[in-house]
């Protein structure tokens, strides 16, 4: 969303489409100036921004499965049959 | 940001193998490095080239994981992905004469096994045209007419770290994941849960910046509205 064309105060609908902007750090210094504006008097964007961070933190928890000692066995095999190629 | 899920894992962790789950091999993540912080690149490469098993073990428990996560994203099941992220061990021992360390090496070995995946996928005719839908991060209707909200969200981004160590969140999350676009799927595992950066995002799939941040943004926007619904219901 372009906020340059934006000459008011953001409103929620426009603050929950900024977040990633935001937390990437891409928000010009004034557009980060009206976003921080907006959530400082808005509890429901203040909330928002905690529950995208919230999501980043429970994703960031999630691990992959466990490399199956037999598949790294496997992979091993196929290291020294290409060695030996 | 996630506790400890960008923390390096070292390399004495990575050194010997032990059975599964019974020491630090079994939590290797992608956001390590398979060698001591402040060490390049350079050496591992090196003892690749030259033969060294014991470097291929480090690269292979470093990311192995990770690479079949990632390949699962535009693959039809685990056993293709198993099979890609293996085809592409082959690849990485063929090409490593050739790597030229414009990137880091496991960007490099990512995006080898993006690669492969997608047009494994292709050929499986699974892949799903790329999302230009217009998505809104919160559906509209909660949202007046001026753009305010109508119905604001419930306070819940205290307590929901501490409630996802239980099992059934877990499960909706990674649910949430799979049943992302393969796109935004591919950016928020390479980032969220890998932990690379938004540059190593980038090279790996070969996206521009402001793509990854539009997917990005649409990933994990959609993962906030499902733990919403989830914990709505509890």
């Amino acid at each position: 969303m372009k906020l340059t064309t934006l000459r008011r105060d953001i409103v929620c609908q426009q603050a929950v489409e900024l977040v990633t902007d935001y937390l990437e750090g891409t928000l010009s210094r004034r557009d980060t100036r009206r976003f921080e504006a907006h959530l400082e008097a808005c509890d429901g964007c203040e909330e928002y921004l905690r529950q995208v961070r919230a999501t980043i933190r429970v994703l960031g928890r999630i691990q992959p499965e466990d490399l199956a000692p037999e598949t790294r066995q496997g992979l091993m095999e196929l290291y020294r049959q290409f060695r030996e190629d | 940001m996630g506790e400890g899920y960008r923390s390096e894992g070292g390399l004495r962790s990575l050194r010997r193998w032990r059975p599964r789950g019974t020491g630090p091999a079994a939590r290797h993540r992608a956001g390590r490095a398979p060698y001591a912080a402040g060490v390049s690149d350079d050496d591992l490469v090196r003892r690749l080239r030259s033969g060294d098993e014991s470097a291929f073990a480090e690269v292979v428990d470093a990311y192995h994981s990770s690479m079949v996560r990632l390949a699962q994203t535009f693959v039809s099941s685990r056993a293709v992905a198993e099979e890609v992220t293996q085809d592409t061990w082959l690849a990485v021992l063929k090409g490593i004469g050739r790597f030229e360390g414009r990137s880091s090496l496991k960007t490099w070995i990512f995006r080898i096994l993006s690669n492969r995946a997608r047009s494994t996928g292709v050929r499986e005719q699974r892949t799903t045209p790329v999302d230009v839908s217009d998505e809104a991060a919160v559906n509209r209707r909660r949202f007046d007419a001026g753009g305010a909200w109508s119905d604001p969200p419930a306070h819940w981004s205290d307590e929901v770290v501490d409630r996802f160590s239980s099992g059934p969140l877990v499960a909706q999350v990674r649910a949430a994941i799979s049943d992302l676009p393969e796109s935004q799927r591919a950016v928020v595992t390479l980032r969220d849960l890998d932990g690379l950066s938004s540059k190593e995002v980038c090279d790996v799939l070969q996206i521009s910046e402001v793509n990854q941040r539009v997917l990005l943004h649409r990933g994990r926007s959609r993962i906030r509205a499902r733990l919403e619904d989830e914990l709505a219901k509890r």
